[in-house]
Parts: structure tokens; sequence; C-alpha cells
């Protein structure tokens, strides 16, 4: 059972995302964070497996926790790091890589900007650790929202166009307290073409299931 | 060079004070009588807890993070009195988790601050007397007890605090964790916080908190501690 999930590689370098996003948070948060919630939900999942087989009803009950806010953990940064692409790449440009979702977010928000502004509200009231998120409700009309997750919830009911990770880690060695800044910069490097694409598709190429 | 002076002053009588809510005189274009909260000034310098906590850390999570959590607080506040002007209920209730995560951060770091002390004033001697036996008879050891704080701080999945509280009723002790800036109130009082969000630690150690989780015993104020419990 052991080593079921593995660490998805990033689709580019290390400091692709630089200047937003420096090349050592995007190590540290690659290879320690999220290597941590996959070494902990393999743990979780082990474990489950023994208790089930043993009829260890209330142990399975312990683990659900654990295999939620580890789970969790490795669908957000899987998510996270597919819906980021390299600094100035055409990806980042949301004219040209997501037309589509585009023109659904001018027509619930008005604008862009009135999109970012709203979205970027929504991370900066986060009270704790937590996730920003885009997401289509299901159904043929699929209405968007921006929604919150907090510590590593994932968004299960809905389809995550993107994220924004707003753990401290995922900006302090950078931006300090300055969470602001870091805010504005994350949209140099949102990669509207992955966005566009599970906005039309739903989460795909993905083992996550979702 | 006059309003400076008064804060300064204003901030060193509040260092009597947890609470740090206060009356002051009206000053220029404030029309409230009624007190703000500041940032009460810590008892030692920002590079005393080194090397268990850098300079740089206690310097941003000071005079930053804490600064924020007084300034939101403060602004909160205010719109509450403007809805209770207004007898605006909805808006009171509205208000209410930015009254917690504001205050309770107020709160929080006011007692963790307090809680800490650089070796050369105390820091990480054990407790003695009644506190020192309450712990032996809950934990078994003061190392016992550490070991349990430690692993309590390791499974916050989260930002949060672990403390050292003692139950107003039964006055037993024991360890719990609070989710973001919830404070501990109601049936427990605060006896020993430890910050577990990552801004307490991470420009050190990253993501190795259990190396912060074990170095900061070395900074503990056991004096205050004693002095909390009752």
């Amino acid at each position: 059972m052991a080593g079921k999930f593995t660490l998805p590689p990033l689709p580019y370098a290390y400091d692709a995302l630089e200047p937003s996003i420096s090349k050592q948070i995007m190590e540290i948060h690659h290879q320690k964070h999220h290597q941590t919630y996959i070494t902990n939900l393999n743990a979780a999942l082990d474990a489950q497996a023994n208790a089930l087989q043993t009829n260890n009803v209330p142990q399975l009950i312990n683990l659900q926790q654990k295999i939620k806010f580890n789970g969790g953990g490795h669908i957000n940064h899987s998510l996270f790091w597919a819906n980021l692409a390299p600094y100035g790449s055409d990806y980042t440009n949301i004219a040209r890589s997501a037309p589509g979702l585009k023109a659904a977010i001018e027509a619930q928000w008005g604008s862009v900007k009135q999109f970012i502004d709203a979205f970027n509200g929504v991370l900066l009231g986060l009270q704790g650790s937590g996730w920003g998120w885009l997401v289509r409700n299901p159904g043929e009309e699929g209405k968007l929202a921006i929604v919150s997750t907090k510590d590593q919830d994932p968004v299960t009911e809905q389809v995550p166009v993107f994220g924004v990770d707003m753990w401290e880690h995922a900006y302090y060695l950078q931006y300090t307290n300055n969470k602001a800044s870091y805010a504005t910069e994350i949209w140099k490097v949102i990669n509207w073409k992955i966005a566009e694409e599970r906005f039309t598709g739903g989460v795909v190429g993905s083992s996550l299931k979702l | 060079m006059a309003a400076s002076l008064f804060r300064t002053s204003t901030r060193s009588v509040l260092r009597a004070g947890a609470s740090s809510v206060t009356p002051r005189a009206g000053v220029a274009g404030l029309t409230f009588a009624r007190g703000k909260a500041t940032l009460p000034d810590l008892s030692y310098d920002y590079g005393a807890l080194e090397p268990s906590i850098s300079g740089k850390i206690m310097e941003l999570h000071h005079k930053n993070h804490h600064q924020t959590y007084v300034n939101s607080y403060n602004a909160a506040i205010e719109q509450v009195q403007e809805a209770q002007a207004k007898e605006d209920i909805a808006a009171q209730i509205s208000l209410k988790p930015l009254i917690n995560f504001h205050g309770g951060g107020h709160i929080n770091h006011t007692l963790f601050w307090e809680n800490l002390a650089p070796k050369s004033a105390g820091g990480g001697e054990p407790p003695s007397g009644a506190l020192a036996s309450a712990i032996d008879g809950s934990f078994g050891s003061l190392n016992e007890f550490q070991s349990k704080m430690n692993a309590a701080l390791a499974g916050i999945q989260g930002s949060g605090w672990a403390w050292l509280v003692q139950d107003k009723q039964t006055g037993a002790i024991g360890i719990k964790t609070y989710a973001n800036q919830d404070p501990v109130v109601g049936q427990f009082k605060p006896l020993l916080g430890i910050d577990a969000w990552e801004h307490a630690y991470y420009l050190q150690y990253q993501n190795r908190k259990a190396e912060y989780f074990g170095a900061i015993w070395d900074v503990i104020n056991w004096k205050t501690v004693e002095k909390r419990f009752s």
C-alpha cells in the first residue's frame, strides 16, 4: 500500500514564477510542504486499510480528519501548481488564453478588474490559513463563484477553475506580513489556459478525480 | 512630537493590563472618550529570545502582525459603535467574527509576549511550587507535559495556538488547541500560550516547525505562568 500517491513534478522550473513568487518559496512549498501532505496521506490510507481489515470502526472514524486534511493538501497543491504559469508567458494573458472564461467573468463581475478586486477581497478576508478559489457550479448554466476554503479543505462539489494558496508558507519568505502584495502579484502568474480548460471541461489529465 | 510622546506614555501605562483598553483623554479629531486598544511594549529586546526566536521574527511579529490585529480590532469596534448608535442589530452580529479574530489576535499575542522571556531573565527555568505540582500531577512530569504540548502544536491543521489552560470551575489544568485567533475565554483560563501560526517561526524554521516547538521551551517565562495559575 505504501507510496500510493507521489509528488507530481512541477510543469515549470522553480524560478519560473519570479519575481512574483521566489524560487526559494517554490522549492520549499513543493518539495517539503506538498511532499509532507502526500506522505501523511499515504500513511493515513495505510492505517485505514489496516483498520478496515480488522473491523476497527473507531479507528476508521478517527482517520477521517487526517485523510481530509492531507488529501485536501495534496489535491489543492496539485491544482495550484497546474494553474500557475511562468512569469511573462503567454498563458498568463487572459485575453489570449481564456476567451470563454474571460467573457463569463465579465458577464458576472462587469470586468476582469472588478473580478480580481472581489477575489482579492476574499483572499485578504481569510482569518487564518486557507485558499481562495474561482469555482464553476455544476449544471449547464454553470455559474461562476469566488469561494474560500479553510485550512486544506478541498473544493469537492464544484469545478475548481483555479486556486490561490493563502497559507503564510505560500508567501512569507518573500512578502512577510504584506499579504496584499502577494495577492496582487499572483495575478501575473495565473495560468489562464488551464483555467479555461477547467472552465469548459472540468479538471482533466489528473488522477485526482475532480 | 507631542503626539508621539503621548503615545509612548499611554503605552507604558497599558503594560499593566492585558486587555489594553483604557480610558484616555480625547485627542484632536477624536470625539470618542472611550480608549483604543494599543500595541503593548515588549519587556525585552527583539533579539533577546535568540537563538530560539530570531530578532527579525520578533520585530515583524510584534510591530506588524500584532499591530494589525490592534488596528483592525479598533476599526471593528468603531463599526460596532456605529451599529449600536443606529440600533442595527444585524450589523452588530455580522461584526462578531471580526471582533473574535482581531480582538483574539490582540489578546493572544499580548499573553504570548508576557509568557516568554530571555534566558538572562529566567526564560526556560522550570516552574516551581503549586504549578509544578499541578503539572506533575496532571502530566507526570514537566518533560511529559512539554512533549504532549508539542504533539498538540504539531497536530494543529492550519493556523492556531496551543494553550495550557485551567478550568475555572474545577481548577484542573489541561492542554487545548484553538483555531486561528480564537481566544481562551469562557470555561478556561489561559496560563501558557504558544503561537503555531507560520508567521511565528517561518523565517527561521520554514517547514521544520517541530524544531521551533522544541526550541521555544528555552524562552518560556514560567514565572508569568505561575502568576496566572491559581
